[in-house]
């Protein structure tokens, strides 16, 4: 099977100098869903960042970094920097950065708006990513009177609508109550696409992704499937997780 | 928690709601600048364009007190006019002693004095009909169709937006600043510059979230396409209605400046 | 918690239309040159930044301190907005705090809205970028105090603008509405220099570079440093010679026309169906005229337009 992601060596220190990454190595199959797991400031949301060149593409925060990231065997470069942000879709951690428009519909709209596609087919992807979070009815609300578990849905389908090809989810389950984690954890089940999904949510990870990947400090510090990474409690207690 | 404080929307279905947003902004400047425009003592008109408001109220299914309720917010201003009722020269309506001074209110003065009250006033009823019946996104719409440069629009769309994130964080600042000093004994504690201090302390701690939160928000925007160009969606069109009711608007407004001048 | 106003939001109706137009005139230039100018020293992240900033003034202005017989104090902005963030992405803020606090909270109105746009946000952000450009190259204590003097400088002049504005609409007398206006905001401006400074104080220990040389803080040209000096040696020489020579200042407003006699003229731009910079000439009626064909004009197209749609 072909690597839709595949990511090799990744260096990245942020303006303080101290590194983030130092060295992270991995490959996903289409279809798969990884979770990564890892103590607060391991790294993920940094990897994440990479993932659809964000952090490389902002000269101001980057002090030095190297590696590569290729999305469907193309390497990320400046150049492709539009196809590849169109590919993988990132969520971001809190939901109020990641909806900053006054209206659900706007915002649900913007990534198909700036791929620069015509406003029939924004119409059509922004119905379609509402109706696969399950958010129908909610075209025509406000941001901000929404409940956290609502707003999560609508950041997911905010990148759905640009029909990437894989899904990167920072730390989706923080903050929900427990029906609407229960929700969300439906919705993750149902979503036929690639998926990497950072968390603390053991049960999370334990019910939904078949592989895992533990980071801390900046590194890759296990990589296997979920079931034997839950049964070693070395590894666990060694990094600051849970077992579920 | 919400930030309910700040909705001025009142969510109801009425052929003033249904209007496009354009068409509700305009016939409000319209409006105003009809006021702007009536002379002092224009008893009539003023009391006509009381009655379009009063129809205007009405046809927004909101009650036809709606707007009378609300509109008393630019009432302390009043008295920066204050000085009218004494300065103009007139007949003498009036003489008191205040403190040093000797004041008598002059005819005129009178006239003018009611008169700058009563365009205030008409002016903030339909300012407040505006936003109860087009919700605030719209309205941004309306401005960007209005050709109000799209760097504004937008700038004013991020700031409806994190107005109640920002907000909800003021507010647990403040709460955090309240129960602190309930449990040190004192309400307000020591002096005032120690207050200010403690306020602008807050401020530049929420300057430092914001700032970091715009970084964010910006990384969310380039992950989805953002290139420095921002596209904006106009989602709305005129109809018929649209234009009848504003050319009957202008009409009436129109005839409220006859009506002012006779 | 409530939303609290700052007390210079002019409503509607206070000012006269041809003060208030001027007003808006004055804005718009100044802030088209702003749009244009503030995109080289933002770059492209400047649509997030200007649109976060704009809420963090907002809701900074609700930050309050209890001063004393129940009333309090509280931020205006303008010059901590133009001081961390440059000075034209500072009156953008500023503008767009404004307005929305006008369409959505009827706080200042919209015809004088280029009047409120003026005080709260070109004249604030002038003054305070400008003098505290001066100090940029001088130490903290020096650039912390300098920053507190143009805080309240800003707040002094938003207030003499806005009392200015007001006389000249026929809406207050010059003698009691500038003693008035300024003395209230010689106090509520120590509020404001106080907040000002505790927060650059923490910004200044926190993310120094925020205001450091490379930051959009530290680009505003020379030029500002002129405007803002200009701008408070108005303040500080305008002031006391308003409240003790008022005649003098009247005397010039009438003849540059704006006062006619007794107040009566400003406000009404076609009173009797005559343009009054024009007088009462035939002329006048005629371009008065003029003006009402054009309205009953826009009226017919709007009415067959709509019948139009309607197929
Ligand atoms: N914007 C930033 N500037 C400087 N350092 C940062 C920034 N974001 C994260 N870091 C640092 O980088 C490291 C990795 O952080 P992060 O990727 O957020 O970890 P995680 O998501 O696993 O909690 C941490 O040491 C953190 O302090
Ligand atoms: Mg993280």
């Amino acid at each position: 099977m072909t690597n839709v992601l595949q990511v090799h060596d990744l260096h990245f220190s942020y303006h303080d100098g101290r590194p983030a990454l130092r060295g992270v190595s991995f490959a996903m199959c289409a279809g798969e869903k990884v979770a990564l797991v890892g103590p607060n400031g391991a790294g993920k949301s940094t990897l994440m960042l990479h993932l659809n060149g964000i952090l490389p593409d902002r000269p101001r925060d980057f002090v030095h970094g190297r590696g590569e990231v290729s999305v469907e065997e193309k390497r990320l470069t400046r150049d492709n920097l539009p196809v590849i942000r169109a590919l993988v879709g990132l969520v971001f951690q809190n939901p109020d950065d990641q909806l900053f428009s006054p209206t659900v519909f706007e915002d649900v709209a913007f990534g198909p708006l700036h791929m620069g596609l015509p406003m029939k087919e924004v119409e059509a992807r922004v119905e379609s990513a509402l109706e696969a979070v399950r958010m129908s009815g909610f075209r025509d609300r406000l941001s901000h009177h929404l409940s956290v578990g609502e707003k999560k849905r609508i950041a997911i389908a905010t990148v759905l609508s640009m029909k990437p090809q894989i899904l990167v989810l920072d730390e989706p389950s923080a903050g929900l109550d427990p029906r609407g984690r229960r929700t969300l954890i439906n919705l993750l089940r149902e979503l036929p696409i690639t998926m990497l999904v950072s968390t603390h949510d053991m049960k999370l990870v334990q019910e939904l992704f078949p592989r895992t990947i533990v980071m801390d400090e900046g590194q890759i510090v296990a990589d296997g499937q979920t079931r034997d990474i839950l049964e070693n409690e070395e590894l666990l207690t060694a990094h600051g997780l849970e077992k579920p | 928690m919400h930030f309910d404080a700040f909705d001025r929307y009142h969510e109801t279905n009425s052929f003033v709601h249904r209007l496009d947003p354009r068409i509700k902004v305009a016939v409000t400047v319209a409006f105003i600048l009809s006021n702007a425009l009536l002379p002092d003592g224009a008893w009539i008109a003023f009391g006509l364009s009381w009655m379009l408001l009063l129809f205007a109220n009405i046809f927004s299914n909101l009650g036809i007190a709606f707007t009378l309720k609300r509109s008393f917010v630019a009432l302390p201003f009043a008295l920066v006019a204050i000085t009218v009722l004494f300065s103009i020269p007139g007949n003498p309506l009036a003489s008191f002693h205040f403190l040093l001074w000797d004041l008598t209110i002059s005819d005129t003065g009178f006239l003018r004095f009611v008169s700058i009250l009563i365009r205030s006033w008409l002016s903030v009823q339909m300012a407040i009909l505006l936003v109860a019946t087009a919700r605030f996104p719209d309205i941004i719409h309306a401005l960007g169709h209005l050709r109000v440069p799209s760097i504004l629009t937008t700038i004013i769309a991020f700031l409806y937006r994190y107005l109640f994130v920002l907000g909800d964080e003021v507010f647990r600042l403040m709460r955090a600043r309240e129960a602190r000093s309930a449990a040190a004994g004192r309400r307000s504690g020591r002096s005032v510059v120690w207050r200010a201090n403690v306020a602008g302390h807050m401020a530049g701690q929420l300057f430092l979230r914001s700032y970091e939160r715009s970084d964010r928000v910006y990384n969310a925007m380039l992950a989805r396409g953002y290139a420095g160009h921002l596209e904006t969606i106009n989602p709305h069109e005129l109809r018929r209605r649209d234009y009848i009711t504003a050319a009957l608007a202008l009409l009436a407004i129109l005839f409220l400046q006859l009506a002012g001048r006779l | 918690m409530q939303y609290s106003p700052a007390p210079l939001h002019i409503p509607d109706g206070f000012l006269s239309l041809v003060v208030s137009i001027i007003c808006w005139v004055i804005s718009a230039i100044t802030l088209s040159a702003a749009i244009a100018r503030s995109n080289k020293s933002l770059g492209e992240r400047q649509i997030p930044l200007m649109g976060v900033m704009a809420a963090f003034i907002f809701a900074a202005q609700m930050i309050n301190f209890p001063v004393a017989g129940g009333t309090s104090g509280h931020l205006l902005g303008g010059a901590l907005a133009a001081i961390t963030l440059g000075p034209w992405a500072g009156m953008l803020v500023m503008t767009a705090v404004i307005v929305v606090q006008a369409l959505l909270f009827q706080d200042g109105g919209l015809l004088v809205m280029g009047a409120n746009i003026l005080n709260m946000g070109l004249v604030t952000a002038a003054i305070g970028y400008g003098l505290y450009r001066a100090a940029a190259a001088g130490n903290r204590t020096l650039k912390l105090t300098v920053a507190g003097i143009a805080a309240w400088l800003s707040v002094m002049a938003a207030a003499l603008f806005t009392s200015l504005q007001l006389w000249l609409s026929g809406t207050s007398q010059l003698q009691i509405v500038i003693p008035a206006m300024l003395g209230v905001h010689a106090l509520i401006g120590l509020g404001e220099a106080l907040i000002t400074v505790a927060a650059l104080t923490l910004i200044l220990q926190t993310r120094p570079d925020l205001l450091g040389e490379n930051s959009a803080s530290a680009k505003g040209s020379r030029g500002w440093v002129v405007a803002g000096v200009l701008i408070s040696l108005a303040v500080v020489l305008l002031s006391p010679l308003a409240s003790a020579d008022p005649d003098g200042l009247e005397r010039v407003a009438e003849d540059l026309g704006f006062l006619g006699k007794g107040f009566s003229a400003p406000y009404q731009l076609i009173p009797d169906y005559t343009l009054p910079f024009l007088g009462q000439s035939n002329l006048s009626t005629v371009l008065a005229g003029l003006i009402g064909l054009i309205v009953v004009g826009a009226v017919i197209v709007l009415l067959g337009q709509g019948l139009r749609a309607k197929s």
